[in-house]
């Protein structure tokens, strides 16, 4: 009540070894080929820290890693992910498998069980078999094999809209056809920007800018997707490609 | 004469001044199979000769990766060859982690130095058995360096280290002066000159026991993208290149082709790795 003198109750102050940059991330699987994408938005509460700090890295030219969370964690991991794929290359000359380094990764992440890196990471690739994949981890560890999914802060608006476009929930077939198991390249490109540009009308912490690798099967073109940059190592092997695209700023 | 008393410790100088286990260690190196180096203005390149067992053995790797602008050919013990190359390997990751750019190659050969000036100075310790030549290129542009288990390490135009090493020398001191212009199929042609002449009666270079590590562009038969990066090339991809050496005497008065494009097979020689 005004007047009355205010109390003070002990409080106690603690170091915060995380934060949450934000951020959204999304991988889908085709056939023969992968697409991971994440926005290049990086916040802290209210805050834009910047626009444009990438959350997507190749690290071979058939696997690329999406990391968010917690971005100092993020980008730790990934400069360590990618030395143990070197280590890997002086012992054997050759690329890790994709199955390979997604269990190298989460023996890294379990490796920090009790201080865990806290990223939600999603690996997106082709096989050995030569067939799309996408792996996806929980800070500690636990991993699976899918054909989609999205992480981060907009998680909840974009795999809901991934489950409808991609696995085809709550649709039914056109009498006497069935929903096909994998989607051409064209479609999910355009499902990943819709996902992105949707998220970023709604969530605050989405938005400036898109960053979307393509990762495709030996042998396999782009075929006719506008012109994406190429990062591969080598052209005659699985191929790496980057599109750019802007999001909303606000 | 007083030799014998003054060569089991490392840490006992003899009355000439010398430290008999060093040179001892020397020797190890002067009994591996010859290794070649030279360098151009654009290129470095190493060449091996690997020694096998018997015709039904494999033959020894002379050739390590170090990191995608260091690469290293070996003449020694190869065992103490693995834990340095592992050591610059951790050098060259750590120096890339935490200064966001590739290790410039004399610091790493320094490093490689110092260590095994250690093991000459320790009580109980023994030298290292191998000696290498370093190749790589940074910003100041390619590099051959010498490392040595006395612990010292020279930069070099060419060099040659292993059994009947001096032999080499001799070409390589004789052409020295036209590698700077070479292109990458002639520095090679030179190499695989130079690594002939260590070979002993009627053997000779295989693309079974030769071994070729090369830093700079590609030559234009090699795949496309296969950028500036170490490279090893063995077994098949070699033999474009055996097939030019030239005969023994006219070796000795080889020039280059004048900037004409290179004479070497259309197929892939780009073989790092393997699928």
């Amino acid at each position: 009540m005004p007047g009355t003198p205010s109390i003070q109750r002990p409080t106690q102050h603690q170091f915060n070894p995380y934060s949450d940059n934000g951020g959204t991330i999304l991988a889908i699987a085709g056939a023969d080929f992968s697409i991971i994408a994440g926005d290049t938005r990086q916040s802290e509460g209210y805050n834009i820290q910047t626009r444009y700090a990438p959350k997507v890295f190749r690290l071979t030219d058939r696997a690329v890693l999406a990391v968010n969370g917690f971005a100092a964690d993020g980008n730790m991991f990934v400069k360590k992910v990618k030395q143990r794929l070197e280590w890997y290359r002086h012992a054997h000359a050759k690329d890790m498998p994709l199955r390979a380094i997604a269990r190298l990764i989460q023996t890294m992440l379990y490796a920090q069980r009790f201080f865990p890196y806290y990223v939600y990471n999603i690996l997106g690739g082709i096989e050995e078999d030569g067939s799309g994949a996408v792996y996806s981890f929980d800070p500690v560890g636990s991993y699976e094999r899918e054909t989609c999914r999205a992480a981060g802060a907009a998680q909840s608006l974009v795999q809901p809209f991934l489950d409808n476009q991609v696995y085809f929930k709550n649709q039914v077939p056109p009498p006497g056809r069935a929903h096909p198991t994998h989607l051409p390249l064209r479609d999910v490109l355009d499902i990943v920007i819709d996902a992105f540009t949707s998220a970023t009308e709604r969530h605050i912490e989405v938005g400036d800018g898109l960053e979307m690798y393509i990762v495709l099967a030996k042998g396999r073109t782009l075929q006719g997707v506008e012109a994406a940059q190429e990062i591969s190592a080598r052209t005659d092997g699985e191929r790496v490609f980057v599109l750019r695209r802007d999001l909303k700023k606000d | 004469m007083f030799r014998n008393t003054y060569d089991s410790d490392n840490t006992v100088f003899s009355p000439q001044g010398r430290l008999h286990q060093v040179e001892y260690s020397l020797e190890a190196v002067k009994q591996g199979s010859a290794a070649v180096g030279l360098r151009s203005k654009t290129h470095a390149v190493i060449l091996g000769l690997k020694r096998s067992t018997g015709e039904l053995a494999s033959y020894q790797q002379k050739m390590y990766r170090i990191d995608d602008h260091v690469g290293i050919a070996i003449a020694g013990l190869t065992s103490d060859a693995r834990v340095l190359s592992n050591f610059m390997r951790q050098q060259a990751m750590g120096s890339k982690m935490v200064f966001n750019r590739p290790v410039p190659v004399n610091r790493l050969v320094s490093a490689i130095a110092d260590k095994a000036q250690v093991n000459t100075q320790e009580y109980g310790r023994r030298p290292y058995g191998v000696g290498f030549l370093v190749i790589g290129h940074d910003h100041t542009g390619p590099h051959l360096y010498e490392f040595s288990p006395s612990g010292t390490s020279f930069e070099y135009y060419a060099m040659s280290i292993g059994a009947r090493s001096q032999s080499a020398k001799t070409y390589l001191e004789k052409h020295y002066e036209k590698f700077v212009d070479c292109d990458l199929t002639d520095l090679i042609r030179h190499g695989l000159h130079a690594l002939r002449e260590t070979l002993q009666q009627d053997k000779e270079l295989t693309i079974n026991n030769t071994s070729i590590g090369i830093i700079g562009p590609a030559a234009s038969s090699e795949a496309p993208g296969s950028g500036e990066s170490f490279r090893i090339l063995e077994g098949e991809p070699i033999s474009g290149f055996l097939q030019s050496m030239l005969p023994k005497e006219e070796a000795m008065g080889f020039a280059p082709a004048p900037a004409a494009p290179a004479a070497a097979p259309a197929s892939d020689q780009d073989v790092q790795m393997s699928e």
